[in-house]
């Protein structure tokens, strides 16, 4: 193999530099697209305020991801724990105990997400398609189709602590960073996240090597009801109200963030940093899009296309064996690549299998 | 963690490394084995036979912990195993190694997390020690294995490499951790000739080391070289045990295949 071609893949493959490179494009675009507002800070503090809940959620599913399951009832634990903070903050007049009996309540979901798929042997997307319903439709029950405003919340060493203000910097933004360095630690350095990965590669390879597969997939799940609603505390704090229909337009952004981001829509391979990225840059095109006075309807429309076109390309760049057939699939069709195209040097070597 | 202390085994004097008695296994409605008794002695080499779906797969895997048998003991080294508490943990502690049937390798991850994924080198709190596993991966790399020139290192992915390559990581793997039983099952499926004789090597390796293994393969020639006792499996039975000296390839030959058509006659 040639020295420039390694050094360039080498560079293709330091985690979550091309997407990075995506952002700070985006910036620039933005900073020209309207100067007025991009080049202040206050759009970025502003980000840095709004961002950290979606942070947070892509940040804890990318490993669920990485596990090769899903988890779509993440909504419906930023509604469920929105109201547990909310309510039992006001009658227990604790925001601590409100906050750890949310996190408790996201814990709960996550723990009963795990037993359906690891245990029973419910598929991820089914059993947590059920569970976004139980939830997000309990919570109507138990909010009785209420709002919260919380608006004394602020009287609250918490409220500070959490999403409070140093100077115009939101410090939401700080836990969730933390977060993601954290769970970035978890994945590519811990032993819970090495069996995540090879339990999303090859479930019965993870198996053979000593994993415990039930009890690791159990464990992802509630990591993610946690995380979900440590989002929802972020949010409802920073709201200072709660809305039982609170989760529902994350979905797709969280999801999208995700795979932007680089990780696997098959298992087995996922970025951290490129979650980060991915979360700020659909926080940025939702936000520069709605600037241009786009309705909300077609920022999705829009975001969706971005969402399928950033897998797309992540799967032609990390599954050799779909390249090739997709370049074979366009050779056929265009004949006017005739000799072998260069690049194909790693995929080459699979052949010898 | 480590219950058993990996010395045990050179101090205490036992007969058999592994020993199965009476093992049944079914899944739902099939009866994989039934009623076997199967035992590898120290220092021996084992070959098990039998026909596809035979119950050669289950029984190993039920060896490393993989599988917990539906009734019957296992006994490693004259000891009677607690099943509740077995698992492939366990078995490593116990020094039984196992290279599993076609793949046993996360294709997408690195060679050095491979290497160590389910005993990782770690410090406090569960942090793999990476470092550490890297350079333990890229010395096993080099000198085990030969990789020297391939352009492949610890950090390769298993899909960078060839059947045999991978075979051969799969192998080191199981020799780096230096276990008391070695368990190969079918490892030469896809491997080239030269390849498939570094494979024969390393069983006579096992062998010269004073260590034993059970070694599953469908080339009759390739077992009958290496091992010291041949045991047949059908339908999940045990249906014949021979010291080699006890029967020639060309007899074990005509019973496989007369074991083959029997089946075959009755339909299944
Ligand atoms: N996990 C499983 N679930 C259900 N049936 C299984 C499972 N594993 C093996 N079997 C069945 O058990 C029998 C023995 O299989 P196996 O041990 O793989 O045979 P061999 O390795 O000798 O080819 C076969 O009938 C197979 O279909
Ligand atoms: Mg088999």
């Amino acid at each position: 193999m040639p020295a420039p071609e390694s050094a360039r893949s080498r560079l293709l493959e330091t985690e979550g530099l091309p997407i990075m490179g995506v952002l700070l494009a985006l910036v620039i675009v933005f900073m020209i697209a309207a100067p007025d507002v991009f080049l202040g800070y206050r759009i970025y503090m502003s980000f840095l305020a709004t961002v950290p809940p979606l942070l947070v959620l892509a940040a804890a599913l990318t490993l669920v991801i990485a596990a090769g399951e899903i988890d779509l009832s993440f909504p419906s634990v930023i509604a469920l724990s929105g109201w547990v903070l909310a309510y039992f903050t006001h009658v227990l007049g604790s925001p601590w105990l409100g906050l750890l009996l949310a996190l408790a309540s996201g814990a709960l979901v996550g723990w009963l997400n795990g037993i359906l798929v690891a245990r029973i042997g419910v598929p991820s997307i089914i059993a947590t398609l059920a569970t976004q319903f139980l939830w997000g439709g309990l919570t109507t029950v138990f909010s009785q189709g209420l709002s919260y405003a919380l608006g004394e919340v602020d009287q609250y060493f918490l409220w500070h602590l959490l999403v409070g203000r140093v100077g115009a910097f939101p410090v939401q933004a700080l836990w969730a960073f933390a977060v993601a360095a954290s769970l970035y630690l978890v994945l590519n350095r811990h032993r819970f996240g090495e069996h995540l990965l090879f339990i999303g590669d090859n479930a019965r390879v993870a198996e053979v090597v000593g994993v415990n597969v039930q009890r690791e997939r159990t464990r992802a799940f509630v990591l993610m009801g946690v995380m979900a609603a440590f989002a929802s505390v972020l949010l409802t704090f920073e709201n200072r109200s709660f809305f039982n229909t609170q989760g529902g337009g994350y979905l797709l952004e969280v999801m999208a963030a995700v795979f932007i981001g680089g990780t696997s829509v098959f298992g087995g391979k996922a970025s951290l940093v490129g979650t980060v990225a991915g979360s700020f840059i659909i926080g940025m095109v939702e936000a520069g899009l709605v600037a241009t006075g786009l309705q909300g309807f077609w920022v999705r429309a829009v975001v969706g296309v971005v969402f399928l076109a950033a897998v797309i390309g992540h799967i032609l760049i990390e599954e050799p064996e779909r390249r090739s057939v997709f370049v074979r699939a366009l050779r056929d069709r265009y004949d006017f690549v005739r000799k072998s195209s260069p690049g194909g040097g790693s995929t080459e070597r699979r052949g010898a299998r | 963690m480590t219950e058993a202390a990996p010395n045990e085994s050179a101090a205490v004097s036992f007969r058999h490394v592994v020993r199965l008695e009476k093992v049944e296994m079914t899944f739902g409605k099939v009866q994989a084995l039934s009623n076997v008794d199967f035992a590898v002695g120290r220092n021996e080499i084992v070959g098990l036979l039998g026909d596809n779906g035979a119950g050669k797969s289950t029984l190993i895997k039920i060896v490393s912990g993989v599988l917990r048998p539906t009734a019957g003991e296992i006994w490693v080294r004259d000891r009677l195993l607690n099943l509740d508490r077995y698992s492939v943990r366990k078995a490593h502690d116990l020094r039984i190694e196992t290279v599993h049937q076609g793949q046993s390798l996360g294709e997408k991850q690195p060679l050095w997390r491979n290497l160590f994924v389910g005993r990782q080198i770690t410090g406090r709190f569960g942090f793999i020690d990476v470092k550490k596993e890297k350079e333990i991966a890229d010395q096993l790399l080099r000198r085990a294995i030969g990789f020297r020139g391939h352009g492949i290192n610890s950090d390769s992915t298993v899909r960078d490499l060839s059947g045999g390559e991978r075979q051969g990581i799969a192998i080191a793997r199981a020799m780096y951790f230096e276990a008391d039983l070695i368990v190969l099952d079918e490892p030469t499926t896809a491997l080239a000739v030269s390849e498939v004789r570094k494979v024969l090597a390393f069983v006579e390796g096992v062998k010269a080391g004073g260590r034993a293994c059970i070694y599953i393969e469908h080339n009759l020639a390739h077992v009958y070289e290496v091992a010291d006792r041949l045991v047949i499996l059908d339908r999940g039975t045990v249906v014949g045990q021979f010291a080699k000296g006890e029967i020639t390839l060309a007899d074990l030959t005509a019973r496989m295949i007369a074991l083959h058509e029997g089946r075959k006659h009755a339909g299944t």
